[in-house]
């Protein structure tokens, strides 16, 4: 490996005085063939030759921040280590739970990161409103044609295309025991009203509560309960009266999206249903996400509507398997009516830099190989490009989310708080449903102050 | 063999960064300093009628423009911010303030960081007080300071996530998890409130982080105060039959006045920081919100700028007074002396 670099070295010695020659004849000659010389010092070879659309930019540093910790902010670094090596350009990476109100703040005080991933088109838009985002490479949005054409939409801003999805999400789904369902003799339920029906009758046989639920989560207390309300009106209402909700023109104090609230007040609010030997319907509000689900496995709680990536939290020695310990059923809709509602999350990578180090990691994390390299290093990540192979899918949770994200059949919508403007998304909205839990709150006062939030 | 050269690589890159920067620091300062010289040079150089106001100049100057760039330029753009809407693209009047005056919420959040103001730099100061007279003849009393004084090195977002787990709640007949549910159930209160989502109490119960974390600065500075009061004052007290309360209230306190009043009013300024408590504990939700967090929720969470800086200009109101107050002591403090 030492003759690489030193051959690297003497190359771009030998390098300087033949650019110095090319642009002199370019300068006699008007010549415009000097573009691609420069590059000739970093001919990528072996392991690392399917990286040399993106070689040239040795030595060189991209900075990108992200809400994804560890672990699963390993996974990801693991899944370009090839291309930071072979490449030479360093990723630096930096997550943070806070990154939802830091990311604005560091964009306003002129220290944006070169490259960030960001789970809300709102945010995004936000963002693109500073005028900061650096619209992507024509490589990149090559790439991003290959993806189903609703994924662009939620990565573009009035219509220009920004951001680069990277991973998708499956929000529809509740986790359950498989062996304890078995044990009581109860039935995965197939409708909203077989989903009740057991409810009910989990809550009678007592002893223990059907649901376990929390929406705790530092600054971003809230945001569980925002996903049983989408899933509600999705479900419940279908995807035309979502995407009027997501933009406005249907209020929350609209009477079909209060009577989503009165569903899910039934539901998740319901003093026999809820929460686990925790507490009450307020302990909801306190008990973190992460935390919400370990009752399932010790029998004092039955149900969790929780995303895909909730699979990360279940400890090591749970099995999580249609016959396990722990595994998820797809949250049927609401209005039967409804064809097979799925709702999904995602994040999108922006930039806020054109360098060309920048781009070639945006153009790189855009191909269906990244994608792949990212599936092969841990389960729990699904991406929304339809480049991947889908068998590469090792994890049961993974090929359902996979199959029910890529399904042409389903009434698929994207996170509806993710989409709206970041003060009603990522703050009111949030502020509100946590207030109708641990306080109490009327829905007309949550629905008012929500709608009072929508920037004029 | 890559990764030792990956390796050494990075070494060298560290090196070279360090290496730069240490340059950039030195020049930096070597600036500073050459600045500084020309400076004392002129300085020096006038004399006569002019030496006087040359002097003034260069000496208050930096500090004028210092505090112009830092302070007085951003309060006149937040003036001017809070009276225009969230991206700062129209005109809106008063109407900022109008809505901070009138929204329930914002009503809950004035009247929260009232009640921190009064409430917690008192009860630190007190307690404070207190601890300080009754270890002031112990034996050991260098331990018990020590303890009392600990939490201070405890930054408020540490001390707040231990506090967190202290008041962790679990339903009556479950095991607890938090010290507090624990404790009151051990001493025979059965079915106590979840802490943190109980309001008014969750407002106390987060300031009782902050007494927690100021009690112990409190305490040694006013510790010293007491110490210093002349024997003579005291003994001259006891031989005109001054004793217990009364002596306290009559000789010591007004001895230790000024002391008394700084530490109030450092600890007042701490309060109005609240924000990495409330922030921590429970994010401004449960009823809890103070209008440090409001005001950052306002301008980087809900992106409305105007908003933001009306609340801003609100607490620099609130905190007029308090200065004012700090300053008028100052003053009489030098013309008694």
């Amino acid at each position: 490996m030492k003759t690489t670099k030193s051959v690297r070295l003497r190359n771009r010695l030998l390098v300087a005085p033949a650019v110095l020659g090319l642009a002199l004849t370019a300068a006699c000659s008007n010549s415009s063939s000097s573009g691609g010389s420069a590059h000739a010092g970093a001919t990528l070879t072996g392991d690392c030759a399917k990286y040399q659309p993106y070689a040239g930019h040795a030595g060189t540093q991209v900075t990108m921040f992200a809400s994804i910790l560890s672990p699963e902010s390993d996974s990801l670094q693991k899944s370009w280590s090839e291309f930071s090596t072979c490449t030479g350009i360093k990723i630096s990476y930096e997550g943070s739970n806070d990154f939802e109100s830091q990311l604005p703040v560091r964009v306003a005080g002129g220290n944006a990161p070169d490259l960030a991933i960001i789970p809300q088109p709102g945010l995004l838009a936000q963002m693109v409103k500073t005028g900061k985002v650096v619209k992507p490479p024509a490589q990149t949005v090559d790439n991003e044609n290959k993806w189903s054409p609703v994924w662009k939409t939620y990565g573009s801003v009035n219509g220009t295309f920004y951001a680069a999805p990277m991973s998708a999400n499956m929000k529809s789904l509740v986790w359950y025991s498989p062996k304890a369902f078995q044990q009581a003799g109860y039935q995965v339920p197939k409708t909203w009203k077989d989903l009740m029906a057991l409810s009910d009758k989990i809550a009678k046989a007592g002893g223990s509560k059907p649901w376990c639920g929390g929406i705790g989560s530092g600054t971003a207390t809230g945001w569980p309960a925002t996903d049983w309300l989408e899933e509600v009106v999705l479900g419940g209402q279908g995807g035309d009266v979502y995407d009027k909700w997501v933009n406005h023109t249907i209020k929350f104090s609209d009477p079909q999206i209060t009577s989503a609230m009165q569903t899910v007040a039934d539901w998740m609010q319901n003093p026999a249903w809820v929460n686990a030997g925790i507490g009450d319907v307020k302990s909801i509000a306190t008990t973190t996400f992460q935390d919400a689900g370990a009752p399932i496995l010790t029998g004092k709680c039955w149900m969790l509507q929780q995303a895909s990536f909730y699979e990360a939290q279940w400890p090591k020695t749970a099995k999580v398997a249609p016959d396990g310990d722990v595994f998820a059923f797809q949250l049927p809709a609401v209005n039967p009516a409804i064809a097979n509602p799925v709702e999904g999350g995602g994040e999108f990578l922006a930039a806020f830099s054109s360098r060309p180090e920048v781009q070639a990691v945006q153009n790189y994390l855009s191909t269906a190989d990244w994608a792949s390299s990212r599936v092969k290093v841990a389960s729990g990540w699904v991406s929304a490009n339809q480049g991947v192979d889908k068998s590469l899918y090792t994890d049961p949770i993974d090929q359902l989310s996979a199959a029910a994200l890529t399904d042409p059949t389903a009434t698929f919508r994207f996170d509806a708080s993710d989409m709206m403007p970041a003060a009603v998304g990522s703050g009111q909205e949030w502020k509100s449903l946590t207030a109708w839990f641990a306080e109490g709150q009327s829905i007309q006062r949550v629905a008012a102050d929500i709608d009072a939030s929508w920037p004029q | 063999m890559r990764m030792l050269l990956a390796g050494t690589q990075l070494a060298d890159s560290a090196w070279n960064d360090a290496a730069i920067k240490l340059g950039n620091s030195l020049g930096a300062i070597a600036g500073f300093l050459g600045i500084l010289l020309v400076v004392f040079f002129v300085a020096g150089r006038a004399t006569g009628r002019l030496g006087r106001p040359t002097a003034i100049a260069v000496l208050l100057g930096p500090a004028v423009l210092l505090l112009l760039v830092g302070l007085v330029a951003p309060l006149i753009r937040t003036l001017y911010l809070s009276f225009r809407n969230d991206d700062s693209t129209r005109f809106l009047g008063g109407r900022n303030y109008g809505w901070a005056l009138t929204t329930d919420s914002i009503h809950q959040v004035l009247l929260n960081t009232l009640l921190w103001l009064l409430v917690a730099p008192l009860a630190a100061t007190g307690l404070g007080l207190a601890l300080a007279l009754a270890v002031e003849r112990m034996k050991w009393q260098a331990l018990y300071k020590s303890l009392v004084f600990m939490p201070m090195a405890v930054s408020l977002v540490g001390a707040s996530i231990i506090w967190k787990f202290v008041y962790e709640s679990r339903e009556a007949g479950q095991p607890q998890i938090g010290l507090l549910s624990e404790l009151v159930g051990r001493l025979g209160w059965k079915h106590p409130p979840n802490w943190i989502l109980d309001h008014p109490l969750n407002d106390f119960l987060l300031m009782a982080v902050m007494v927690w974390v100021q009690t112990g600065f409190a305490m040694v500075v006013l510790s010293a105060a007491i110490k210093a009061i002349p024997d003579e004052v005291t003994e001259a007290a006891r031989l005109d039959g001054a004793s217990g309360l009364r002596l306290f209230w009559y000789v010591t306190v007004p001895m230790i006045r000024t002391t008394l009043v700084v530490v109030l009013t450092t600890v007042m300024i701490v309060t109005l920081k609240a924000f990495d408590i409330v922030r921590t504990m429970t994010g401004g939700n449960f009823g809890t919100q103070v209008l440090a967090n409001e005001m950052y929720s306002q301008s980087f969470v809900q992106f409305n700028v105007g908003r933001g800086s009306a609340l801003a200009v609100i607490l620099f109101l609130a905190v007029l007074p308090l200065v004012a107050y700090n300053i008028v002591q100052l003053r009489k403090e030098r013309t008694t002396r």
